[in-house]
């Protein structure tokens, strides 16, 4: 396989830069139902520019055109987007402290309900996969897991106290009904339901004991969802290859993390089988500098095509990479 | 304003005499191989406005030419680290003044060059929290979408015509 290969040379291809947004991209997320088979790829984007924008590629063209910009609902920056599992629904949570559900009803967007409650700016949303939870994060230093009930209606099942800070992101397992949070107080929070339907903090992850303290941004599960990646200003177990800024990293289904980051670089790191290291480690195994003109604040795995990654930036733009091999 | 004023007396500087810079291409390119140095740098923010006082940065020796570095340990970023002063401890405007440099930096200088701000080690009490805050661009981003801050802002990077 050719991931193991350390012989293998990798590169990252451009395939398209989608331009629209008159401000930075914070987000992006492709339609999770989407992408394979007879349906074309989609993509929501959003913006500081206080707008989401649905991305699809044309199945004559191959050619990426935005489908529609969803405008006039929020009312400051949107700083991040997730399709429900099934792909009906898009959430969207803003600055503005609210998280708007829309969903595509014959081809227009429209916001079928606003979630409100924070006190301050939303910082991200998270579905469940069953898609009967969403979970939404603040800098009020909360976490409010939503109960979906039918015809678009959501009920606020609890508001989690715990993080000193600012909560950045939220993520749940990829298969279990458990939420993990991560926060500008350095540390991950572990949520999960006792038997009497109380939600609590089953675990905080604290610093690393390098020394090094700073706010964990993003995590993303491996796809048997026994393992975690984190990031923050250093990764414990890759030290060294970023100094600025991790905004995002993302696992996919093969084993490859990509990372995103303030220098405008793309990162890719797989397991290496060194024998010599007990317990697993990593390697770097392409780094795709000046990825972006500027800090690159999301890299998404594409959910369909194999290798395909998307990656958002504060120059605006999004850009749809494939990582090809030419194996020497 | 609060009538009590973080530091009523602060002590004011001569401001350093300014050098003739040749006259630099209206329209240079964004992209170009000349690079920009501290004293560039300096000149973008060395009349910012105090917040409190009718004094500039520099009159206040909140910031200097020498507290302007180019971190150039990566070919493909081109970075600078702005240290400020701030006049007492526990100066409150401490983060203002942070903002005030970024803003007017953000504003001036062409956007492929990263900027870390910081404050002196050892001038102010809380410190970590103060740069972390400067340095976490969501939090920036956020701050200037408050119409108050950023008419503070606007109104410490005004020009002055005394």
């Amino acid at each position: 396989m050719d991931l193991n290969d350390e012989g293998s040379h990798f590169e990252l291809k451009e395939i398209q830069t989608l331009s629209g947004h008159t401000d930075r991209v914070w987000s992006l997320a492709w339609n999770p139902a989407t992408g394979t088979d007879d349906t074309q790829p989609v993509i929501a984007s959003c913006s500081g520019d206080k707008t989401v924008r649905i991305w699809e590629r044309s199945a004559l063209t191959r050619s990426w055109d935005c489908k529609a910009v969803l405008e006039e609902t929020h009312t400051r920056t949107v700083r991040s987007c997730t399709w429900s599992p099934s792909g009906k629904l898009l959430a969207t949570a803003s600055f503005d402290a609210t998280t708007a559900i829309w969903e595509n009803v014959g081809g227009d967007f429209q916001c079928v309900s606003t979630l409100e409650g924070h006190e301050n700016e939303v910082k991200s949303v998270s579905w469940n996969a069953s898609e009967s939870l969403l979970a939404t994060c603040s800098r009020d230093k909360t976490v409010w897991i939503w109960e979906v009930m039918p015809g678009n209606e959501f009920e606020c099942a609890s508001v989690l106290q715990g993080h000193t800070q600012d909560v950045k992101m939220v993520k749940w397992h990829p298969t279990m009904d458990i939420l993990f949070s991560c926060s500008y107080d350095n540390t991950i929070k572990v949520w999960a339901e006792d038997d009497t339907g109380d939600w609590h903090c089953i675990q905080t992850i604290g610093e690393s004991s390098n020394g090094h303290s700073s706010t964990v941004w993003a995590i993303s599960f491996n796809a048997e969802g026994n393992k975690m990646v984190t990031c923050r200003k250093h990764i414990s177990t890759l030290t060294g290859y970023h100094d600025r800024t991790i905004f995002s990293v993302h696992w996919s289904r093969e084993g490859i993390i990509a990372s995103g980051a303030a220098d405008d670089a793309i990162r890719f790191f797989v397991e290496s089988k060194d024998s010599a290291v007990v317990g697993p480690s990593y390697r770097l195994l392409l780094k795709k500098e000046k990825a972006h003109d500027m800090d690159v604040n999301v890299v998404q795995w594409s959910p369909g095509e194999n290798r395909v990654l998307a990656s958002a930036s504060d120059d605006g733009t999004i850009k749809i990479w494939e990582l090809a091999t030419n194996s020497t | 304003m609060v009538s009590g004023l973080i530091n009523a007396n602060p002590v004011v500087y001569e401001k350093k005499e300014r050098r003739q810079r040749p006259a630099s291409i209206p329209d240079a390119d964004e992209y170009s191989a000349e690079a920009i140095d501290q004293l560039e740098v300096f000149d973008h923010v060395r009349d910012i406005k105090d917040p409190e006082h009718p004094y500039s940065l520099e009159e206040l020796k909140v910031i200097s030419e020498d507290a302007i570095e180019v971190d150039d340990r990566r070919s493909y970023v081109s970075c600078f680290r702005v240290t400020f002063t701030p006049t007492v401890e526990h100066c409150s405007m401490a983060t203002v003044i942070g903002l005030c440099l970024r803003v007017k930096l953000m504003r001036s200088l062409p956007s492929r060059y990263k900027v870390d701000i910081r404050v002196a080690p050892g001038t102010h009490a809380t410190e970590a929290a103060v740069n972390k805050q400067l340095n976490d661009k969501e939090r920036i981003a956020a701050a200037l979408e408050n119409p108050n801050l950023v008419d503070m802002v606007d109104e410490c990077l005004a020009p002055s015509y005394a």
